[in-house]
């Protein structure tokens, strides 16, 4: 834990620029699928950090947590989709 | 030692990865592109950085802490979860945007929507022919 923690930090500070730069995308996003892009980015981003975060600080229930979170963001994304298109459920 | 070094050269390439998809979701044109940048090399950046920890819970492992086999294990899993999901998700929203009628930048011929609506067309033709063949067959 302690010899890898602070490049662990600075990867997530990195992350989390990352995450901004998507922010700024679904705020100004010209079109609605757009918006879609740059929230299925950030879902993506977020499973990434939490698995850093759980070798970080040596918890392994946070790795649980971005496994869960992985299958329901792919599930609410082909919801969205499947919006978008104006198809029949 | 090179075990240490592995590590670190798999994190800068995962952070390279990550950060250059945010680069492209700012600056490319339209939607397709977009979703290309965001969604490969996200891909591509989260297989590393989840080989890296990975990595770190076999060599916790091999120095004889238990935590690190569950650790490595349960990485793997969320990299499966991960490698399956973010294409089919990008397939979806692709079709979506298309269906949608948001068209690429600076397009000028779309072969996808001219083929649905020859294939729409045939198919009414082909109706319209078996309506008027049993039309004048009575």
């Amino acid at each position: 834990m302690i010899e890898f923690f602070n490049t662990y930090l600075i990867v997530l500070i990195a992350l989390l620029l990352c995450v901004i730069m998507c922010i700024l995308r679904v705020v100004f996003g010209p079109t609605i699928p757009d918006r879609v892009v740059g929230i299925d980015t950030i879902n993506t981003i977020v499973i990434i950090s939490m698995v850093i975060f759980g070798a970080a600080y040596e918890e392994v229930i946070y790795i649980d947590v971005a496994i869960v979170y992985a299958l329901l963001s792919f599930v609410s994304t082909l919801f969205i989709a499947k919006y978008l298109e104006g198809g029949e459920f | 030692m090179i075990f240490d070094i592995i590590i670190y050269i798999f994190l800068g390439i995962g952070v390279f990865f990550n950060v250059l998809a945010g680069v492209g979701l700012l600056r490319f044109p339209d939607v397709y592109t977009r979703l290309h940048a965001g969604t490969k090399c996200t891909t591509f950046g989260s297989i590393f950085l989840i080989g890296s920890v990975i990595l770190i819970g076999l060599k916790m492992w091999w120095e004889g802490n238990v935590n690190g086999s569950v650790l490595s294990i349960h990485s793997i899993f969320a990299l499966i979860a991960i490698l399956l999901t973010n294409p089919v998700g990008a397939h979806a929203i692709a079709r979506a945007a298309h269906r949608s009628g948001v068209m690429p930048a600076k397009a000028v011929v779309d072969d996808l929507k001219d083929k649905q609506v020859k294939k729409i067309i045939r198919k009414k033709t082909s109706i319209k022919n078996i309506v008027d063949e049993e039309a004048g067959g009575k």
